[in-house]
């Protein structure tokens, strides 16, 4: 119980601070749950974020969910989610109830521009940690390039980048045979636990 | 009976809405045509109102919309509708990533995707920068390079960046402290 309020209080903090798409939501997450609880591993949360991006609903939305399950089954799911919700139900309420009001109001205006800057910093820095945690081979840098490109000049779907990129590392390991290996290890350890 | 069409059609738009909040906007378009719930202008002030303040757009917006339909249950009907698929749809998936992640094809994936995750980040805040930071637009139209770039916003992301990389606080800190900088100097 503990637990499942401790993560809606987290989630509630990573909701009151996301300003943007769900990408706006990792440096928090990498905060709160890798550095300062040691809950769950860096590169796990990007591999939640990828489910996130590539199934439907909101992203955020998504990568909270997933995070939330992955400490404490579906309440830890109910708990995290819901965590991140309840600041936009109470922020939205609010300034619905003021409405004309805050559309005179070009504070948060100047304010929101500002923390944009903020965010696009703080992105960067997550990039690249993600590199220095990566195998940095050249491999990773060309799928990273070409994800980049694809998205930004092509205006790809991040849900094609995403698929067409699980095809590659598939092949790219089939090919250095590290994935027949992988296999025969895999399948070893599960007869010895079936017995 | 309202907050049951509120609550099947947000259903709707978080079970088809694919890449966040923003891929949902033509959704909440059509939806509130089709019911008159406000008009486009009133929409657009909405969508600007949910990106400047905190939490997913799409969530967000939703709470506006319920609200604005039917009252502060509205608002919440609309957002429970609005993430409910993502909740299942996502708790299904979790339940069999737990005993797939370790499977050899899997992790595979996974070491393709990565290095696309860092890449399909970096492009998030590309994007957020052509917006806030450099314009591509006005390069094209005034062949200016001097305004190229919102020097304020510039000067701003270097500050910021060297920051994060020198003192390591939370996020938040320096979310909070461009908020204050952005009023201050009225960016």
């Amino acid at each position: 119980m503990k637990k499942l309020l401790k993560i809606f209080l987290i989630f509630f903090k990573i909701g009151s601070f996301t300003f943007g798409g769900g990408y706006a939501m990792l440096p928090i997450i990498k905060r709160e749950l890798v550095d300062n609880l040691g809950w769950i591993k860096e590169n796990d949360i990007y591999n939640y974020y990828a489910i996130g991006q590539s199934t439907p609903g909101i992203i955020a939305v998504n990568t909270a969910t997933m995070t939330g399950y992955s400490l404490s089954g579906v309440k830890g799911a109910l708990a995290a989610t819901s965590g991140f919700i309840m600041p936009s139900l109470i922020i939205i309420t609010l300034i619905a109830s003021f409405f004309k009001r805050f559309q005179q109001i070009n504070l948060f205006q100047h304010a929101f521009a500002a923390i944009q800057v903020a965010v696009v910093a703080l992105i960067i820095d997550i990039v690249i940690k993600m590199w220095q945690k990566s195998d940095k081979s050249k491999i990773s840098l060309l799928i990273f390039i070409l994800a980049f490109l694809l998205l930004v000049i092509f205006g790809l779907s991040p849900v094609f980048v995403i698929l067409g990129s699980a095809a590659a590392g598939i092949l790219i390991q089939y090919y250095r045979g590290n994935l027949q290996t992988a296999y025969h290890n895999y399948q070893k350890q599960n007869q010895e636990s079936d017995k | 009976m309202t907050y049951l069409i509120l609550f099947l059609e947000f259903f709707k738009v978080g079970l088809f809405a694919l890449g966040g909040g923003l891929a949902a906007l033509p959704f909440l378009q059509d939806l509130i045509v089709k019911y008159g719930w406000m008009t486009a202008a009133e929409l657009l002030n909405m969508i600007a109102i949910s990106e400047s303040t905190p939490g997913a757009i799409g969530i967000n917006t939703a709470t506006f919309i319920g609200n604005n339909t039917a009252g502060i249950t509205g608002g919440i009907i609309a957002t429970a509708g609005l993430a409910a698929p993502s909740v299942i749809i996502i708790t299904i998936i979790a339940h069999y990533f737990e005993s797939f992640n370790q499977h050899p094809l899997v992790k595979s994936a996974f070491s393709g995707i990565r290095p696309a995750v860092a890449g399909l980040i970096a492009s998030a805040a590309f994007e957020l920068a052509r917006g806030g930071i450099f314009d591509l637009n006005n390069l094209q139209f005034n062949n200016n390079l001097f305004q190229f770039f919102d020097y304020k916003s510039l000067l701003l992301l270097i500050i910021i960046f060297i920051a994060i990389r020198k003192f390591k606080q939370h996020p938040i800190i320096y979310i909070m402290a461009a908020a204050l900088i952005g009023i201050i100097f009225k960016f």
